[in-house]
């Protein structure tokens, strides 16, 4: 980008162009002392107050700490922002890192001082360094979001290359030194959710129907298999395809009667779904063990040739002793790890190459225009009950996965909330882009994983990244759009595996 | 000829408890131009789109070469060999050019696409210069011959075009008339027409209609429609 260097002091929009433009002080003050008195009223009741459990029953104390600690934040965090806009993002920036040193740096009576100081010197600081780089105040909106477009296209057509080293890495990931169990168990996790993401893509990217109930065919491959290997033993590579047949199944089930509903209801409708699913699961207490879940859920087997264990059942040889390794419970989880991250790929090469079909194209299709699509002789109906079938089954897969990891499953690992973070990811991530469900996977589920020591302030965190992206990507991260055909390259793409 | 290929017989149509057809009687012969003309809200779209399945007629048949499609889904419909360009175009926006005409051959022959891509391309050179741009982001115009294109691509015996003049300049209307008129000349094409604008229209014709609060009042070749004094006064003076 070059730039002339002289905009580092331009006026924000709209001003006029004055040379030497006085700062509006009273002004700047004024409207962060607004923002301030807002904040107070939103955070006594919702920071400052919190229940305790007291022997004499519920009582109420007040944490005037963090509201003062709030209230500060967000008028320094406005003022520092007025001032940016009014040219001075140099300052800001400056007087921004100074205070997230000393919060760093000096050891501070409070914690929640350090907080004030770390934090909000940290995000002006990025603020203003976003200003100061990219001179942002001379752009108008549409042309920033132009430009940002064109940045993420860039960045999609780089996944061609990005793919493929992703890909090694996942896989060499578990033979490094780097690999403990930690950073492979968020690495499963990670995974886990960007097969569900992926999954979730083909109804909502592809087909273009909201589905709020995601969770409840993750609900049935993963009790599928819990309920199999409890009531008839049968082993992880014999439930795996039944649990995928019973998600879709349950997905054709709920599509017949809901199909006919479009946009808001039909959303609805899918959100019912996924609490009646867990309804069931809660109350079938004889069948499923109600709240208390299922425990004891059986290991995978290595292809039911080994087991995973030091000592093995009758008539099963052990995985180290069959390839000769010392035993490390490490083995399961780096098998786990690419169990998860073969399925995943599974999942996404399936819509690669759906999306060059017929079928993957008649979805697009509806997506794009319902009446349209049936006056070209597509089978409404069909076409989207194949989609959620399908969408079903990769989610019952990744629940039979999800089941035979934990060991442990029980309805409060299906609640609407898990349906809200996978939309959330495709959502985010660009709806129907493969490579943007990665990166929103990453930014949804591992953001809070790295940021755990931040405790109860992590999902403040969250919240921040998620504004921060509805702001400056309305549309999702990367949402450009690639035509699966191309005149010259005949019917066959051009473009191959790369993920989109 | 012997049978009509398109046969409308007294279908009634409803909007809930709105009736928008009341008893029309419509025929059309292969090979044939057909415009039906009329004012807004005289139920020209709806006869169209009640042809294709969607709203159903209540009352009343629909023959398409000889067989009953009056309670046919209407991509089985489609499959017959009715295409429809839609009121209002209703491309693909975020598709590309191509992707667009692709999505037209989903019922057609196998193996058909190339040549018919060809056979659109040339109609519509336009298209060609565009073939990879998104096609929500084409003009008005182009959009109208996408949306034309994409109909030709699905190889049907009969077109169903409803307002293809709809909002577009002049010179345009004029181009796409002439395109109209050229399908039907060497691709012998059977097209039914919707049209407000009723000179083009009618010109264009070898038959017309004219339709007023969803009834048929008149009917005629389209040169006796143009002289008809009645016509002229209604659909033509002061519009030309």
């Amino acid at each position: 980008m070059t730039m002339p260097s002289h905009a580092a002091g331009a006026p924000p929009h709209g001003a006029p162009h004055v040379a030497a433009k006085a700062v509006d002080w009273s002004g700047s003050l004024r409207d962060a002392g607004f923002a301030a008195f807002v904040a107070l009223l939103l955070t006594v009741p919702l920071v400052g107050l919190r229940t305790i459990d007291r022997p004499t029953g519920l009582g109420i104390e007040a944490r005037p700490e963090e509201v003062v600690a709030s209230v500060l934040l967000v008028f320094f965090g406005r003022l520092g922002l007025g001032l940016i806009g009014q040219g001075l993002a140099l300052p800001v920036l400056f007087l921004a890192l100074a205070a997230a040193a000393v919060g760093l740096a000096i050891p501070l009576p409070t914690q929640v001082l350090r907080l004030v100081l770390v934090a909000g010197g940290g995000i002006i600081a990025l603020r203003a360094a976003f200003a100061v780089t990219t001179h942002r105040s001379k752009l108008t909106l549409a042309e920033r979001d132009r430009k940002m477009d064109r940045v993420a296209a860039q960045v999609q057509h780089a996944t061609k290359y990005i793919a493929p080293v992703a890909f090694i890495g996942a896989v060499l990931l578990p033979m490094t030194p780097l690999a403990d169990r930690q950073l492979l168990d968020i690495g499963i996790l990670l995974l886990t959710y960007i097969m569900l993401g992926w999954g979730l893509n083909i109804v909502v990217g592809l087909a273009g129907l909201l589905d709020l109930g995601y969770v409840a065919f993750y609900a049935v491959g993963a009790y599928s298999y819990a309920l199999l290997a409890h009531y008839f033993g049968l082993s992880f590579w014999v439930c795996l395809p039944l649990a995928g047949l019973l998600a879709a199944f349950s997905g054709v089930l709920l599509g017949f009667p809901v199909l006919r509903l479009r946009g808001d209801y039909f959303a609805i409708v899918t959100l019912g779904f996924g609490e009646i699913v867990r309804i069931i699961l809660v109350n079938w207490y004889q069948f499923t063990g109600g709240p208390n879940g299922i425990s004891g859920i059986p290991r995978p087997s290595f292809f039911g040739l080994a087991e995973f264990s030091r000592t093995p059942a009758e008539g099963m040889a052990a995985f180290h002793e069959l390839f000769g390794l010392e035993f490390s419970p490490l083995h399961r989880i780096v098998f786990m790890y690419y169990l998860i991250l073969a399925l995943a790929l599974a999942v996404n090469l399936f819509t690669l190459r759906i999306r060059k079909l017929p079928l993957g194209r008649a979805w697009e299709a509806l997506r794009e225009d319902e009446i349209a699509s049936a006056s070209l002789g597509i089978n409404r109906t069909n076409m989207k009950l194949a989609a959620f079938a399908i969408a079903a089954m990769f989610g019952g897969f990744a629940g039979s996965f999800f089941a035979t990891r934990q060991g442990f499953i029980s309805p409060e690992s299906f609640t609407f909330i898990e349906s809200a973070i996978i939309l959330a990811i495709v959502v985010l991530g660009g709806m129907g882009s493969q490579a943007g469900v990665v990166v929103a996977t990453l930014l949804v589920i591992g953001l809070p994983e790295a940021f755990r020591e931040l405790a109860d302030y992590r999902m403040l965190a969250f919240g921040m990244g998620m504004v921060v992206i509805m702001l400056w990507r309305p549309r999702g991260l990367l949402a450009h759009r690639d035509p699966t055909i191309l005149l010259h390259g005949g019917k066959k793409p051009a473009t191959g595996g790369a993920a989109r | 000829m012997s049978e009509p290929m398109l046969k409308v017989s007294g279908v009634h149509t409803f909007y809930g408890a709105i009736e928008a057809l009341k008893g029309i009687d419509i025929e059309i012969n292969a090979g044939e131009i057909v415009s039906l003309i009329g004012a807004n809200g005289a139920g020209k779209s709806t006869l169209l789109m009640t042809l294709c399945g969607s709203p159903r007629a209540r009352q009343g048949r629909v023959h398409f070469e000889g067989e009953d499609i009056t309670d046919l889904p209407t991509h089985e419909i489609v499959r017959r060999g009715i295409a429809q360009s839609p009121e209002g175009r209703r491309i693909f926006p975020r598709m590309s050019v191509l992707e667009n005409l692709q999505m037209g051959s989903i019922v057609a022959q196998p193996g058909s696409f190339d040549r018919e891509l060809e056979r659109v391309l040339t109609l519509f050179p336009r298209l060609k210069e565009r073939i990879a741009q998104r096609a929500g982001t084409m003009s008005g115009g182009e959009q109208q011959m996408l949306a034309i294109g994409r109909a030709l691509m699905s190889q049907p015996r009969l077109l169903l075009l409803d307002e293809p003049s709809l909002g577009l300049a002049p010179l345009i209307v004029k181009q796409i008339f002439s395109v109209i008129k050229e399908i039907n000349r060497e691709q012998k094409m059977t097209v039914f027409m919707v049209e407000q604008n009723a000179f083009h229209a009618l010109k264009l014709a070898h038959r017309g209609y004219v339709m007023v609060n969803g009834k048929i009042t008149m009917t005629g070749s389209g040169a006796a429609l143009l002289a008809d004094p009645e016509v002229r006064a209604a659909y033509l003076e002061g519009g030309h």
